[in-house]
Order: C-alpha cells, then structure tokens, then sequence
C-alpha cells in the first residue's frame, strides 16, 4: 500500500542570534496515519524545528510541503490553516480562563457561544477517550489535565498534525499509558503524529518510525520495528554511551541530615507534607520519588529554610536548624539546586552571567565593599570547562543559554561550594544522556566525599541505578522508603499513585529513623518540646 | 436642593471623570500594557475637544459632537504613539507612559491658551442638560436625571466594555492577550493589533474625560489639575478590580470621598486637603485585600506591563 505523506520538509535551516545554528540543511518526511519519534539531544534543535512547522518560528532556507504543496507557515494562524497543531512543552494556557475559554481561543467563523463549546468538547472527548471538565479553570488542574485540554484544543480545530513536545515528561506511568491509548486511537482516526521524547522506552513503545537529529542536523530515520535502543541512542549522540550507571560504594557515615514527623504548608494552605519522618547518612544518596506536586517541592524549600514549616524537627549534625535564615543553612553546609520547570525560576538570575550566577552564593566573601569578581569569573571558567558547558563565554548572560546548559551551571555552582548536604531536584530534567552522566558522576563524587544526596528525580530507572535508598512520596505522605538494591520498579509506581503503603505496615517499627541517631531520644524529646514552645510564640 | 442631594449630584459630577479615564485604562490594561500616560491622554483629549470647538463655533449639537470627536482622536493618536513605543519598539512600558504624561500635559498647557475660547462657556450649555424638565421629577429627577448626557454615555461605556470583554469573543482574545500574549499568539491571534486597538480606543475613552471636564465639569473654563485625576483613574482601575461595572460604582465612591470635604463642618483647610487623598487611602486598602486574599479573579491581567517579544527565548 502506497503511503501518503502528510508533512514534508526539505533542506530547512534556522540560526538565531551570536551564531547559533539551530537547524541546519533538515529534511524530514511524516506520512499520513502514523506516528513519528523526533529524537535529540538537548539543543540538537527538536522544537526549534517544530516551532517552525507551527509558525512560531519562520526559517531561514528550505521549503515544507504539505500533502504534497509547498506551504508557507508566518503564524500560528497559517499552520492552523494548514490543519498542523502543536502541543507546547510549556503549556500555552490561559490560566484565569476555563478549559472550553482556552479551546475556543483564536477560533474564527462560528458563533461565539460557550454552551456550544462545552458541548463540543465533551464530544471530542468522548470520541478519543479523553477526561475532561470544560467548565473548569486552567489553575485548579492538575498538569495532565491542563495537557488534556492542550490536544483537545489543536483537535477542536480539526488539525490533522499533531506535533507533541516532550509530552510524557511531566506525567506519571499510568498517565502515560492513558495518553499512549488517546495517541494511538488518534492514529487509527488517520491523523499524522510527531511526538518529541528523551525516553527510549516510549520511543520504542508508541512510535511507527524514528527521526534523529544531532546538533541542529539531521542524522536519519528508522522504522522502530527493526531497530533497537542502543542503535537509536548511538545515532542521537554519535558516539557509544554506556547506560550503565554506576553506583558508588562508600562507608556510610552517621545520619547528617534527620527528620522527623515534618508538616509542611503548600502555598495554597493544604498540608504539603504530612508527617515525614526520615534520615540522611554522609555518602550516600537518597532518592525522591513521587509524581509532579506530591510535595518534593515543599520539602526541599523546608531543609532549605526558604519555607516555614508547621510542625516537626529538622536536625543537622545534631542541631536543629529550623527557623535559620537560608544564609546561615548555607554556611552549615547544606546546599539546594533545585532545578523547576522553567529552569530559570529558581537559583540563577537569567539575565546575570555565569560570573556574576557564580557571585551569588559567594558574594559576602570579598573584603570591603567591592565584590571579587576575579576569582568568581576563574571559577566560571573552570566550570564551563569541567562541565563542557556551551556557551560564547563566562560573561554572557545565562538566558542566552541553551537549557541543559543553565542546568549545568546551576548543579555546578551548588556543588562547588563544598557543602555536606545537597538537595538537588530535577538535575537532569531535560537533558541529555551524556550531559546527565555528567552530573551523575559529579554527584557520585561528592558521595565519596561523604556528601549526603538528596536526589529527586523522575526517571525511575536512574534513581533505581543510582541512589543507595529510594524514599517515595504521594500526597505529602511518606509511602515508603527502600533499599534501591532490593525494590522493583513496579513497587515503586504502586508507590507512588498511593497504592502501596509501607510506612503504614511497618508502622511499630519506628520507620524512618535512626538506630545511631546523633541524640539519644531524650534529647530528641527535649528538642521536640523546645520546638513546640517556639511554634507557640510565633503563634 | 439640599445637602444629600447636592452632595450626591456633585459626586456623581465628579466620577463621570474618573470613570472616562478608568474604562479607558481598563480596556488598554486588558491588554496587558500599563498605561501611566492616561492623565497625559486626558489633558489632550481637553486640548483636542477645545480645538474641535474652536474650528466650528457654537453650533447647536454639531460642535458637541465635534468636541468629542476631535478629542477622542486627539487621546487616540497619543495612544497610538504609546503603542508605537511599547508594542512595535517594546520599551518599556512605565518609562513610555511616564513620559506621554509629561508630553500630554505639556502640550496641553502650552497650546490651550492659543486656542480661541469665546465660545467655550456656550458650547458648554449643550453638554450640561440632556433633560431639562427633570425638576417636575422631585427628588428623582434631581439625583438622577440632572446631569449632562456624557455622564450617562460614561457608564454606557463602561457597561458595553464589561459586556464586550465578558461576552464576546474579540473580548476573550483581548484578556488572553494580556494575560498571556505567547498563548493568545500561539492560538492564532494578532497580539500587536489588539494591543494597538486597545491602547487607541482605551485612550479615546479616556480623552473623552478630558472633554468632560471642561465642557461639563468646569462649564467651558480650564483649569491645571486634570492630571491629579488621571492618576485617581489608574488608581480606580485597581481599586475596581479590573472591572468595569465596579468602576461605575468605585468611581462614584471615590467622587463621594473627594467631595465629602466640602460637607463636613467644622473641619480646618489643611484637613480639608488631607481628606483628597482619602480616595488613594482606599485603593491602597484594597490592593492589600486583594492580594492577601490571592484570589485568580481579582488580579491584574497576568502579563500586565510585559511587552511581548515572539521570538523571545
């Protein structure tokens, strides 16, 4: 059977600003009724690439045909035009309007009645198995509802092209498995996917054929039937990578960090963290799983003093370090890179360079009223060449760089310090494989200094690989903590979605702390008893 | 007429003003751009409405409506050069409207004086009555049908922008663009047009406050202070929650604070002046309220004051 092609593109090149190329000479063919992987390594230009075919971008040079006519795309409203939709990483929602408001948001023609909408959309729905409330306001959904209403929208418009960007990275497995069915009904409706992905596993599992580009060029494409992971990820970064990751053995030392019974407000006044009671040993990392919003977040902010908590003790090195100012947990030692969504948000000024990122932490060292800026930019320099960072040099400012490359700089910075705590969050979210073994490396050697890890992460296979323990949270509450070693990837999703929950079987054995504890429980009382009297005067 | 009515009519008098410039302000912050250069815009929609008077005389009606057109275009063409600034040139949006302000105002006091203003305190008659028996109404008639028409057309126009952004679709594309120009441009919309036609048409309305003032408020005279009431106006955009049915009713709280001075007895000049900046006291109260209660609904639009740059990484 012939195969029809939906989407052409030949030759399409896109360079931004200070020479960078961002695309060059790519040719790519998607047919009508199938779903195509884009595989790439961070910065290897996938949604550059994307945006272009969605006209949020225009190239350069080169031509896209669709169905066979070569096409002009200046906006949004061309590709629409041409029946090409695309489902953003970032989502573009409005956030005070309701689910149907944001689906019929640039849409022309009709008559402008809601009622019809809603009823619309549940159509929609109902047709792909979707689950959807159109009544409902972006900002009380949670992210794969908001993910939901973004495919029903560019579906509304009666779009033919689907383009995803990166849509698995913040859902859980079961969500994953739930879109994965929409995506597939979707194909079987005659609509042309092209999905992007870091994860092998879902490139292998849901797509007809395999696209890669390297470094803003394209390198080929393959039918997923006859190729397998390790083939595919030589293709994206060029040269072999070991998946394996290693884990380090080390002599644990005593807890450095302990918790107990910690409550935790979310900035909406829920309880964030319920009753979390758990320990960390130098040299070893301890791993953080839950889904997006189980309230990692919140505990990370807590150890770091960025977030008052309700109740609860946090010891360092014997010492309770609540109530501290960030500065003064700083210069204890415990360090945070937290890594959010928009990697900009938190940790680094987007608009400082890298030199001036590194002074930040480092700012009240410098003698008198002036700031040493001769050895932050040494340091800088340093870090872009440990890290291979990519940029044109120490000065330019961070939002010029490509986003692994922030991270880098961000993970870097932290660890530079020398801190005997790290909380790192999401260190790899985005990134790819070799610019994460990086980072997995650093942090190992930090384990061997005797560094205690606090390492959430999403991909439940490095953390398997990687972290000596796995403590799993679902809605505020510990579910479990496990020796990495010993757990399955199936206990820990069951975990996660709440459905297994072993610090409730083991309740009578004190789960989650300390047999070598650095106080003996009385003193643990005694400071407990202290704590409560503070949180009585401070009302 | 007694002291409830005067006080009432005089603070009804007052808030048409602010209602002008409010509903304006709303409309252009609708679309996400802080215009401080609204009691700018105000001054010159004056000095338009006195020069479209002065081409033509008193003519019955017609140099009303000349008035009001010629000040519409006049506010209208410095929103335009706002625009111009802000979304073609993306400076910034306080600095631009800092400086329309200074330019309006200026302008304003500089060319007023060259204008012939003989028929000004006639022309001023059309504006004052839309009803002249509304006294055979008792006390009715007095508190509300005593006023010149631009006082009705000022809550026509704040009840139509409130409609039109609640109930169209051109006014759902226009909140998408000022609370979040990249999904509004991703979902086809053309950002930088709404962004212009709200700023013009938002500062056309707001210009139509200038022309009230002196044509209705101030009978034909001019007087330097309209600027203070431009600021009051951005102040009532906050205090009405981006809305304007509630700048309706803000506007009218605000002419009833202003004025109580005039009614309190017994109270020392200074005090007197203290009592103007009543109206700010309870705009800052309610900024405070509202941002502790954090409620989605009553926030500024959530790009308010970014300029959008597509290609922006």
């Amino acid at each position: 059977m012939e195969k029809q092609i939906a989407l052409q593109l030949k030759n399409i090149c896109k360079y931004f600003p200070g020479k960078v190329i961002a695309n060059k000479n790519v040719n790519l063919t998607l047919y009508k009724g199938e779903i195509l992987s884009l595989l790439g390594e961070n910065g290897s230009g996938k949604t550059t690439l994307m945006n272009m075919i969605s006209g949020i971008y225009f190239p350069d040079e080169g031509q896209i045909f669709i169905n066979g006519e070569e096409a002009v795309i200046r906006s949004p409203k061309d590709a629409y035009k041409y029946k090409i939709g695309m489902i953003h990483q970032h989502f573009k929602l409005v956030d005070v309007f309701t689910a149907a408001e944001n689906i019929v948001l640039g849409v022309k023609g009709e008559r402008y009645k809601l009622k019809e909408v809603n009823t619309r959309v549940r159509e929609i729905a109902e047709r792909y198995g979707f689950d959807i409330d159109p009544k409902k306001r972006i900002h009380e959904m949670s992210v794969s509802e908001k993910q939901t209403v973004e495919i029903i929208k560019v579906l509304y418009r009666g779009a033919d092209i689907l383009i995803l960007d990166e849509p698995t990275a913040v859902l859980t497995p079961q969500e994953i498995e739930k879109l994965f069915a929409v995506l597939r009904k979707m194909r079987e409706a005659g609509k042309s996917i092209i999905i992007i992905t870091h994860k092998l596993n879902e490139v292998m599992e849901i797509s007809d054929r395999v696209s890669i580009l390297r470094k803003g060029e394209y390198i080929g494409t393959v039918e997923t039937a006859k190729t397998n992971p390790k083939e595919l990820t030589e293709m994206m970064v060029g040269k072999k990578t070991d998946l394996k990751i290693e884990r380090v053995k080390t002599d644990f030392d005593k807890p450095l960090l302990e918790i107990r019974n910690l409550c935790v407000n979310s900035d909406e006044g829920s309880l964030a963290i319920d009753d979390a009671s758990f320990y960390i040993r130098g040299g070893e990392i301890l791993g953080i799983a839950g889904i997006a919003g189980c309230g990692q977040k919140e505990l990370c902010e807590a150890i770091a003093g960025l977030r008052p908590i309700k109740s609860g003790l946090i010891m360092h090195k014997g010492e309770n370090i609540i109530g501290l100012p960030p500065k003064k947990i700083i210069e204890k030692g415990v360090s945070m890179s937290f890594i959010p969504e928009d990697r900009l948000g938190m940790g680094l000024a987007p608009s400082f360079s890298i030199t001036d990122n590194m002074m930040l932490k480092t700012y009240a060292e410098g003698k008198g009223p002036f700031v040493d800026r001769k050895s932050a930019r040494e340091r800088a320099n340093a870090l872009i060449k440990k890290l291979e960072i990519i940029t044109p040099s120490s000065e330019t400012p961070v939002r010029r760089l490509s986003g692994g490359n922030v991270q880098k700089v961000l993970v870097g910075r932290e660890i530079e310090a020398g801190p005997n705590v790290i909380i790192t969050a999401y260190p790899v979210r985005g990134l790819d494989i070799n610019t994460s073994y990086v980072i997995y490396d650093i942090l190992n050697e930090q384990k061997k200094k005797g560094t205690g890890i606090l390492f959430i992460g999403e991909d439940l296979d490095v953390m398997l690989a990687l972290c000596d323990k796995i403590m799993v949270i679902c809605h505020g509450r510990i579910m479990g903590i496990v020796h990495a070693e010993k757990t399955t990837k199936e206990d820990l999703g069951l975990m996660m979605t709440g459905a297994l929950n072993l610090t409730e079987e083991k309740k009578d054995k004190n789960y989650g702390i300390a047999k070598d504890s650095n106080l003996t429980e009385e003193e643990w009382k005694i400071e407990g008893e202290k704590q409560a009297e503070k949180e009585k005067t401070n009302g | 007429m007694d002291i409830f009515t005067a006080y009432f009519t005089g603070a009804v008098g007052y808030s048409a003003i602010l209602l002008f410039g409010s509903t304006g302000e709303i409309l252009t912050e609708k679309a996400g751009h802080l215009n401080l250069g609204i009691p700018g815009i105000m001054c010159f929609g004056a000095l338009g409405g006195c020069f479209g008077v002065s081409l033509i005389g008193n003519v019955p009606v017609v140099s009303m409506l000349m008035a009001i057109l010629f000040a519409f275009l006049f506010a209208g063409a410095l929103g335009l050069l706002y625009s111009l600034f802000t979304v073609s040139l993306r400076c910034n949006q306080n600095i631009t409207g800092l400086i329309i302000t200074t330019f309006g105002v200026g302008c304003t006091n500089f060319f007023i004086n060259k204008i012939s203003s003989v028929s000004f305190a006639k022309v001023a008659k059309q504006f004052t009555q839309l009803f002249p028996s509304y006294k055979d109404l008792g006390v009715f008639g007095e508190l509300f049908l005593s006023y010149g028409f631009m006082v009705y057309f000022a809550i026509i126009i704040a009840v139509f922008v409130a409609v039109f952004m609640k109930r169209t679709r051109a006014g759902l594309q226009l909140r998408a663009v000022g609370e979040n120009p990249a999904t509004a441009d991703a979902a086809g919309i053309n950002v930088g047009l709404y962004k212009y036609l709200a700023t013009f048409i938002g500062s056309g309305i707001a210009g139509l406050g200038g022309v009230y003032y002196v044509f209705t408020y101030l009978n034909g005279a001019w007087e330097y202070k309209i600027d203070a009431l431009g600021w009051l106006s951005i102040a009532l955009v906050i205090f009405s929650v981006w809305k304007p049915n509630l700048a309706i009713l803000g506007s009218f709280m605000f002419g009833l604070l202003y004025n109580a001075k005039a009614y309190i007895p017994g109270i020392s000049a200074p005090m007197k002046e203290a009592f103007g900046i009543a109206p700010y006291l309870v705009t800052i109260i309610v900024l405070i309220i509202t941002s502790i209660a954090g409620s989605k609904n009553v926030q500024p639009p959530a790009s308010l004051g970014l300029n959008y740059f597509r290609e922006d990484r």
